[in-house]
């Protein structure tokens, strides 16, 4: 048994995990980055597309380029890493007395810290999770399967694809697929809207002509060795398959790219309240769970679009821990609510102090154009607002103590 | 000539405007941006779109099977599949660095690697 004594122990080296350490680090933190794998980057390390960092690193990279960016960062900074690292437990003794059971292949790690930032990311939604009866022949895939065997193996899963859902990781599998020379037969989405950004349905299925087909769902999987063909029926208002409209797609495989589930499960072996909404837990302004000094970052907070905002809460959570060793705790008067209004699924963070500023991030229920954005009393103009796509906004703390709230509305107001 | 009218999503940012485009001869009328952007954008990629082009090539006595690589540029989209058929057909050796070449001026582009692979020990 090895024993190790930390400020922050950082749970996952993906994007938010990585960027905690670094932040942690330059904080002056005595940081320890513990990661399953025998690699870091976690998810990026798969994506060869474009489209990470434009905020955090002000450029357009690969997911590949991002991290590996992010990577020497780290190095640079000097961070201790754990790596093969499978975490066991987590404890919590006292406020500043966390500890984290680590198993490696060196031995048992008892790493004793003031505080944990939770960032193990998310998995992916599977079949069985989509009420999608029929056969299980083989042919079948989540979109990050088969990213994995296309970008990081150079294998190409099938010929005749179909993919259910329109996430965007299913979208850019959707164009891989198309360049790669298979043939993408179509993508069913169950919701009367696409899953993924704007950007990814033009340049991913627009420039290769592959038909999206929305309000439609999978109602039969049929194979008996290989995958052979898959039946599509459109849906009424309450999602349910309308049998008369029922048709027939063969193909030899299928990509499930219907959406992430936060990985949770040791925050809820401790306890940890979570938002049936999110999926993932319950958080304040520094990313603090109900349980003190433990935080959470990126997609195992919440399901991001972009990268650069898992790198964002990595920073938020550090600086959370930072201020939480120097006080035994997150110094607060109060906190304040932020409560779901009209045409809004979720808002992170879930309570605010209102003695500093805020970011904010939230995803409406419906598309809407031309509302307003109303928090607290800021208003703020869109032209357009839509599911796929995560509002991300900053409120001035002054937004919230000049009014003295008590609970602070966010809603979506048309104008 | 005919009447030509293309419908394009614009994805220069978030709102994605709905945007028609009216072709007569050479003459270009755009409507539905709500900003110049989207007029610069709808324009281009009715005269000359331009696409990153993205995938993997072949690596030999590398530590992965396969290196991926990027235009480091923007390519015009009627070369996408020229520079597919290229990267089918190639194979590099390892050690590869993250943003060497791996083809020079295709396209008007250089194909570039966006990972490392290492030699395979």
């Amino acid at each position: 048994m090895i024993k190790r004594r930390a400020d922050v122990a950082i749970i996952g080296a993906g994007p938010a995990g990585i960027a905690a350490a670094i932040k942690a680090k330059l904080l002056g933190l005595e940081t320890v980055l513990i990661e399953n794998r025998d690699i870091l980057g976690g998810i990026p390390l798969q994506c060869i597309h474009p489209g990470f960092g434009i905020h955090y690193f002000k450029e357009d990279l690969t997911g590949c380029e991002f991290i590996q960016r992010l990577i020497d960062r780290m190095y640079s900074v000097g961070v201790d890493l754990i790596l093969n690292a499978y975490v066991h437990s987590i404890e919590f003794n006292s406020y500043i007395e966390k500890r984290v059971n680590v198993i490696t292949p060196n031995g048992v790690y008892k790493i004793d810290t003031k505080t944990i930032i939770y960032a193990t990311g998310a998995r992916e939604r599977h079949l069985f999770e989509l009420n999608i009866f029929g056969d299980r022949p083989d042919g079948v895939y989540t979109a990050g399967e088969a990213q994995t065997l296309m970008d990081l193996y150079g294998i190409l899963p099938g010929e005749n694809i179909v993919i259910i859902g329109s996430g965007d990781v299913g979208l850019i599998m959707a164009r891989r697929f198309a360049l790669e020379g298979a043939n993408v037969k179509a993508v069913i989405e169950i919701m009367p809207y696409p899953g993924g950004l704007i950007r990814n349905i033009v340049q991913c299925l627009r420039d290769f002509n592959i038909p999206l087909y929305l309000s439609h769902t999978v109602t039969d999987i049929i194979g008996s060795k290989r995958v052979e063909s898959v039946k599509v029926a459109k849906v009424d208002e309450n999602l349910r398959p309308i049998k008369s409209t029922e048709f027939e797609i063969p193909c030899d495989t299928i990509v499930i790219a219907a959406g992430l589930i936060p990985n949770i499960e040791l925050l809820e072996k401790i306890g940890v309240a979570m938002d049936p909404k999110t999926r993932g837990p319950i958080v304040n302004e520094f990313l603090e769970t109900s349980i003190p000094g433990i935080f959470v970052a990126g997609n195992a907070l919440v399901i991001n679009d972009l990268v650069d905002y898992a790198a964002e809460q990595g920073e938020i959570a550090a600086e959370g821990a930072k201020i939480y060793i120097e006080n035994s705790g997150i110094p607060t008067k109060s906190w304040i609510k932020m409560t779901l209004g009209r045409n809004i699924r979720f808002v992170v963070p879930h309570y605010i102090s209102g003695e500093r500023d805020v970011i904010l991030y939230a995803r409406v229920q419906k598309p809407e154009n031309n509302v307003y954005l109303s928090i607290a009393n800021l208003k703020i103009k869109m032209y357009s607002v839509r599911p796929a796509e995560m509002v991300r906004i900053k409120i001035p703390a002054k937004t919230i103590t000049e009014n003295h709230y008590v609970t602070v509305p966010v809603e979506v107001i048309p104008t | 000539m005919s009447n030509n009218e293309i419908e394009l999503i614009c994805i220069i940012c978030p709102i994605g405007c709905s945007i028609k485009v009216y072709k007569v001869l050479d003459n270009i009328k755009i409507e539905g941006a709500l900003c110049p952007r989207g007029v610069n954008y709808a324009r281009q990629e009715i005269l000359d779109p331009k696409r990153i082009v993205m995938s993997v090539v072949k690596v030999k006595n590398g530590d992965l099977p396969v290196v991926s690589v990027k235009t480091d540029v923007p390519i015009p989209k009627k070369c996408i599949n020229e520079i597919m058929r290229l990267t089918a057909l190639i194979e590099v050796e390892a050690p590869i660095k993250i943003g060497q070449v791996i083809v020079k001026d295709v396209c008007g582009a250089n194909l570039i690697a966006t990972r490392e692979v290492k030699k395979n020990s």
